[in-house]
Parts: C-alpha cells; sequence; structure tokens
C-alpha cells in the first residue's frame, strides 16, 4: 500500500543560523527510514510521466522501486545507466520544474521527492561501494572532450562506457568546471564532484588538465593528433556587467571571480594564499542561482548586510524557489524592484555605496516577464562595500578565434543541432558554450545527446 | 607537475627560471603569459612568458620577488617542480611590418621587453631599446638587450650605472634627435608606461603597452583582469595583455592593482618567517 500523504518527506537541513556561518552543506540528506517512507509514495505510474520530464532520461519509477525493496545499490545501477554525475544532481537539478513537475501526485499534493531520492542513492553508493566499475573493452577510437565540466564529463562518461579512448582538456588546475568554481561548497561538497571524476578516470578517462584549447592546443590540432572526434563543453564564458560608472572600483566582483575565489581557490578558508576582500555590507545584483549562491557566501565570509539587487519582483526571479528560501531564511535581504546606476567610491577608489532606483513592472516583454520601468524621482543610495555583478556571461571568445569554419550566433554561442552537430565535420559542441548560461542538467543532458550522436558520426566512418 | 631545469638569480629581487612545459613552449610568442600555481593550495599568479625554446620544450620566466607566492615560487631550485603551469595565454604581441621600432623597459618589465626586441631584431627591424632601473645591482639583461638593439640606452634613477635619468628622458632625447618611429613598446611599471604615454602622445608616435593586472583564471572566465580602455571595459586576459596605451585608463589600473596590498604583505612576511624557522 503506497504511502498516500500529501508532502514530501522534509530534507534534514543545518539550522539556518548556524549554516550563514559556515561552508559545510547546508541539506544534510535522508535517512534510510525516510528514504523508505519516501520512495513508498511513488505510484509505480506505467507511462511514467517523470522520466520524460528529465534531461537525461533516468528510469525514475525503476530505481525508486529498488529503494523500496532496499537494494540501494540496485537503484543506483538503475541511475547510474542514464547520468555520469548522480550525487551531483540529486542536489543541483531543479527538480521542481523537470521531473517533479510530471510526477501525477504532484496534481494532489507535494510530487514525489525524486531529487533527494537520488541524491539518497548516489551517497549510499559512493558510501558503500568499494568496487570500482569494470573498465569497457576499447574499440580502437580517440575522442577528444573540451572542457571537464557537467557536459563535457557527461560526454566523456558516455563514450568511455561505449568503449572509446577520451581525454579530456580542462583550462583550470582542476576538473570540475562550474560545479568546482561556481557551486560553493556548501551547495556541493568539493569532495563528491572530486568522488564522480575519479569515477571516470577508473572507466579509464583521461583527463589533463592546464590545457587551454585555442591556445595551448587548437582544434585542428586535436585532428592531427588522432581524435576522430571532438566534443566543445567550454562552458558559459565572460562575465557581464552593467557598464554604469563606477564598475571597476575596487569592492566590484563579477560573480565567476567571487565565486572562484571563494570556491576554487578557498578563499573561505583561514590562510588560503587568495585573498578576498572583508566586507560589511555587499549588495549581489541579479536574480538567478549564481546571485543566490554569491549572495549566500557572502553571509558566511562575514558580512552583516547581504541584499539581492533585483530590478523585476520576485516572481520574475530565474533563480530556483528553493536557493531563494534558503537564502532568506539566512539572513539575505531582498530588494527587488530596485535596478543599480551608479557604484560610489571614496577617495582611495573602495567601494562606498550604490545608487539605485526604484521599479515598477509594466507589459510583458519578449522574454514573457514583465518589464521593468522606472520610477521618477526615486533614487536612493544602499549603504555597502562590496558589490558583485551576477547578471549574466558573454561567451568566450578562445576557440570560436582559432577554428576555422565553426559557425557562431549573433551572441557568439556555437551553433550545433538536437544532436551537438556543429557546422564543423566531427565537431560536437553543447551546454552553455551553446545555450547560453542555463543549468547543469540541462548541460549534461547535450553532453549525453552529442556522446551518442559522436558514436554514430564515427560508426558511419569506420 | 613542471620541472624547473635552469634556475638564476639575476639580481637580488629577480630570478629567472627554465621550465620543462612543451605544450607552451611549442606555442608561446612574445608578449604572451603563463599562469602558475606553486604548490597544492597556492594561488593562480600571471608570469610573462621572457622566453622559450621549442626544441628543449621549455618556456622561460623571470619574477620579480613580491609577494608570497613569489617568494614560495624563489625557494623552489633546479630539479623541484611547479605544481601548475598553464599557457601560453593572451595575444602575442604585434611586430608584423615594423620597421623601426623603440623599445621601452622598466624594471623587470625589461624581461618581457627583451623577447619583443628580439623578435623585432630578427625580423629586420631596426631596434631602440631604452632600459632603465633604480640602481646598478638591479640591471638585468643587458648584454641580451645589447645583441638585439641598433641603439642602446641605459638609464638608472641614481646614475650607479649608464645615465642618470628616467626612460623618457632618453626617448625624448631619441625623438628630438630627429629618429621616426613606427611604434613605441613600453613595459614596466604602470606610472613609467603612462609617462612614455604621455610623452609620444604629445608626438602622435602610436605605443603599445603591456599590462600585468591582478588575474585568477587567464581564460576569459572572472573578469577579475578588466581595464578601460578608450572607455570601454576590456579583459587583459582575452583581450590584452597588449594594449594601445594611449587609451589605457592608467590611473584606474593603479588603483585596481593596490586591492590586496595589506593582505600581500601580510602574506609575504608570513612565508619568510616560515622560512627563517626552516633556517
Amino acid at each position: 500500500m503506497p504511502n498516500m500523504s500529501l508532502k514530501k518527506n522534509e530534507m534534514p537541513v543545518q539550522d539556518a543560523d548556524v549554516r550563514n556561518k559556515n561552508f559545510q552543506e547546508v541539506a544534510l540528506g535522508y535517512t534510510e527510514e525516510q528514504a523508505l517512507d519516501e520512495a513508498e509514495r511513488c505510484l509505480n505510474c506505467k507511462n511514467k510521466p517523470c522520466v520524460g520530464g528529465c534531461p537525461v532520461a533516468i528510469d525514475i519509477p525503476a530505481f525508486i522501486a529498488k529503494i523500496r525493496e532496499k537494494d540501494f545499490e540496485g537503484a543506483y545501477q538503475v541511475i547510474a545507466k542514464s547520468s555520469s554525475l548522480p550525487a551531483v544532481c540529486g542536489r543541483v537539478c531543479p527538480q521542481e520544474t523537470q521531473c517533479e513537475s510530471k510526477c501525477v501526485r504532484g496534481i494532489k499534493g507535494e510530487p514525489v521527492a525524486i531529487g533527494r531520492l537520488e541524491r539518497f542513492v548516489a551517497d549510499w553508493h559512493n558510501a558503500h561501494s568499494a568496487e570500482a566499475a569494470a573498465v569497457p573493452a576499447k574499440n580502437g577510437h580517440k575522442c577528444a572532450i573540451i572542457g571537464a565540466g557537467p557536459s563535457g564529463l557527461t560526454c566523456a562518461g558516455d563514450l568511455a562506457k561505449m568503449g572509446y579512448d577520451v581525454t579530456v582538456f580542462e583550462a583550470l588546475h582542476l576538473a570540475g568546471g562550474v560545479l568546482v568554481y561556481g557551486i560553493p561548497e556548501f551547495r556541493l561538497p568539493k569532495s563528491i564532484v572530486q568522488h564522480e571524476v575519479d569515477n571516470l578516470k577508473a572507466l579509464g578517462v583521461k583527463v589533463e588538465t592546464n590545457v587551454v584549447i585555442g591556445r595551448t592546443i587548437e582544434v585542428d590540432e586535436l585532428f592531427e593528433q588522432g581524435f576522430e572526434a571532438i566534443f566543445i563543453g567550454s562552458g558559459a564564458g565572460l562575465p557581464r556587467f552593467m557598464n554604469i560608472p563606477g564598475e571597476n572600483l575596487k569592492g566590484v566582483y563579477s560573480a565567476n571571480e567571487f565565486l572562484t575565489r571563494v570556491n576554487l581557490m578557498k578563499a573561505y578558508k583561514e590562510g588560503s594564499d587568495t585573498p578576498i576582500k572583508k566586507n560589511t555590507s555587499v549588495a549581489v545584483v541579479g536574480g538567478g542561482n549564481v546571485a543566490m549562491d554569491a549572495a549566500r557566501c557572502a553571509k558566511r565570509l562575514g558580512a552583516e548586510n547581504v541584499y539581492i539587487v533585483y530590478r523585476r519582483g520576485e516572481e520574475e526571479m530565474p533563480a530556483r524557489n528553493e536557493e531563494i528560501e534558503h537564502a532568506k531564511e539566512e539572513g539575505i535581504i531582498f530588494k527587488t524592484l530596485n535596478n543599480p546606476v551608479e557604484i560610489l567610491g571614496n577617495e582611495h577608489k573602495f567601494v562606498t555605496g550604490m545608487k539605485c532606483v526604484e521599479m515598477e513592472l509594466g507589459e510583458p516583454d519578449a522574454s514573457g516577464r514583465r518589464r521593468p520601468i522606472e520610477k521618477p524621482d526615486s533614487e536612493f543610495v544602499l549603504d555597502v562595500d562590496c558589490v558583485v555583478m551576477s547578471i549574466g556571461t558573454s561567451p568566450n571568445p578562445l576557440i570560436r578565434n582559432t577554428t576555422k569554419g565553426l559557425e557562431t550566433n549573433k551572441h557568439g554561442c556555437f551553433i550545433a543541432d538536437d544532436n551537438g552537430q556543429t557546422s564543423r565535420e566531427g565537431v560536437f559542441a553543447g551546454g552553455d558554450a551553446v545555450t547560453g548560461a542555463a543549468t547543469v542538467i540541462l548541460a549534461m543532458g547535450a553532453g549525453k545527446t552529442a556522446a551518442k550522436a559522436m558514436d554514430e558520426y564515427i560508426k558511419s566512418k569506420s | 607537475m613542471y620541472k624547473i631545469v635552469k634556475k638564476q638569480v639575476l639580481n637580488p629581487t629577480v630570478t629567472l627560471m627554465e621550465v620543462e612545459a612543451p605544450l607552451i613552449a611549442r606555442k608561446a610568442e612574445p608578449g604572451q603569459f603563463i599562469i602558475l600555481r606553486v604548490n597544492e593550495d597556492g594561488e593562480r599568479i600571471p608570469l610573462t612568458v621572457a622566453d622559450f625554446d621549442r626544441e628543449k620544450g621549455t618556456v622561460t620566466i623571470i619574477f620579480q620577488i613580491v609577494g608570497a607566492t613569489t617568494e614560495l615560487l624563489n625557494h623552489l631550485n633546479e630539479g623541484e617542480y611547479i605544481h601548475d603551469f598553464v599557457g601560453p595565454l593572451g595575444v602575442a604581441s604585434h611586430t608584423e611590418g615594423l620597421k623601426k621600432v623603440a623599445v621601452v623597459g622598466g624594471g623587470v618589465g625589461c624581461a618581457i621587453a627583451y623577447p619583443i626586441a628580439k623578435k623585432l631584431h630578427n625580423s629586420g627591424c631596426e631596434v631602440h631599446s631604452i632600459v632603465g632601473f633604480r640602481n646598478k645591482d638591479l640591471v638585468i639583461l643587458e648584454d641580451e638587450f645589447n645583441a638585439v638593439s641598433d641603439v642602446m640606452k641605459m638609464m638608472t634613477d641614481d646614475g650607479s650605472h649608464g645615465t642618470k635619468g628616467l626612460v623618457t628622458d632618453a626617448l625624448k632625447e631619441l625623438i628630438e634627435a630627429g629618429n621616426k618611429y613606427d611604434e613605441v613598446i613600453a613595459i614596466g611599471p604602470l606610472i613609467m608606461m603612462k609617462f612614455v604615454c604621455k610623452l609620444t602622445k604629445e608626438y602622435d608616435i602610436k605605443t603599445v603597452v603591456s599590462m600585468n593586472p591582478i588575474m585568477i583564471d587567464g581564460t576569459g572566465m572572472c573578469g577579475g583582469c578588466r581595464l578601460t580602455v578608450g572607455g570601454e571595459t576590456k579583459f587583459a586576459c582575452v583581450d590584452g595583455p597588449d594594449f594601445d596605451g594611449h587609451l589605457v585608463d592608467f590611473d584606474e589600473a593603479m588603483e585596481r592593482g593596490t586591492m590586496y596590498k595589506e593582505f600581500e604583505i601580510g602574506k609575504r612576511e608570513e612565508v619568510c618567517n616560515l622560512f627563517k624557522g626552516v633556517k
């Protein structure tokens, strides 16, 4: 008899007033009892609507059925067939707009907590299974992956499982991409990313860090080196700024820089060689998940007041509800319908404030969201000593400028079809480098699709 | 891990290291830079490529000991390893088509100016080099510059070597003497580049400067290295490091460079004390 409770089992979390002072993981994960109880809420529908909501099409009812049988390793194996990074996805996927949004239980009450169950299974596996995955038999063909972020790692994992000899080239000193430089420790512990990367290495995937494709090696040279197909997953690219006065004052960061200093370079740890400015009041400009991450990091670094400054309303914010709620619980102050017009500094060029105007919402614009309009005479100064700009990115020019025949759109993103095929034979692309900044799971889905297309391409040639 | 195959102390605060990095050596051009991390927990710092040997597969860096990371780096010896070494980054200096150029180097900036002077010289360009140092003890690469320069001016602040005076004095003299330069290339402290640009602006001579701001990833991801050039925001790592000196906002760049000054001083002291303890 299924558990007919209308509510999900709640996720145990660190208390808000404790966690906003540390960098340990906020969500603690289900216990075995909670996982079993939650698994009983799944009706095991025949038509599996949830699977259609998953960008990598995990057989969700099947893995939940294994949980019910207490066969947690079996559940992991079901997920692993479709996803290379389950411990990551269980934590950072926006399930509420994907699998869980399609769940029949969500029509009356809350959907099954699929994400939390996925995380439980992945963590159980990582804690209990010492068994290394069997290295697949090699098929003698070589593939190169550019960028060790979510799309690249997924593509690499899938190709390795098919028997390809896969090399991943990463520009930074560490594999993981946005999972290590962007998403903070308290949302995704770096040991989990490292574990997933180690799993790939156990499958025979080679990871070459400190190699910048487009500089150290060019795409055409990869073909000369015998790689038959190449996947570009180079990520979202250069941070955007607002082009308002004062943006180059000391104390103004892009979200990428702020998060990279904190996460990748561990500036939050006492004794780190990489500095970050100590601030009293921080304004994070933007309303996405990255803005929430930056704000929550700023709070943990000891800032007394942390503001999210967003020109539209809370309804229009692109961030996940869970992230917004967590941020509010931790004491982040939301200043919606406010738009910065100037950053102010002192004689030493350090930030002393941010001049904003109030906004109101007009008719919907091209994005379908109501357009913010400035209220006359509403200017005010927000008292801050640090500003973090989290308003998006524009694609990195390195590969585009050094590779002939690779077409990009007017924004500079690579043009790829539904299979990830670019305008250049043998070159595939996916993730933020194609779509512009999006989510981890969409990037993974793109990596997965491309791996299939690369396999077909190589087979068609040989 | 990248092996140090040669280490040479150029003066009390400046060290040269030749590092095994065959992929980078294959591609490096004058004007480009690398980013390194000395150890597992180290920060990422950019250093300009001072020389490279494609056959041997080595890249030479020359660095001034200014902070904790350069202090740590300086404690490594031949045969030891640098944890991370990535590049070549940035756009190579444009030297094509230049017939007569004044290369101005200041202090450790000479380490970057030298490979450019050498490349110009090898391509048949007339090279006038003006190099400046605080005093005789700090002079580096004098013979190397002599070998690739048609005219060589050595300047020191105190007159202990070469001529007493600033590089701008020598440059002005050469211009006044009737030398018509296609371009002036100035590499050194921001304040020096600022005044070289001020001078060449008066004579309307195109001037290229090499910017070395605070940087993290060096591939266009973080935006920490941004500068204002001609009123626009540019990223030194992907758009530079070379820029039209007459368009660079030097005052802003100088301010931005001081962002972590206090932290750096503290960190370096920590490292120095650590090594004192060892001895």
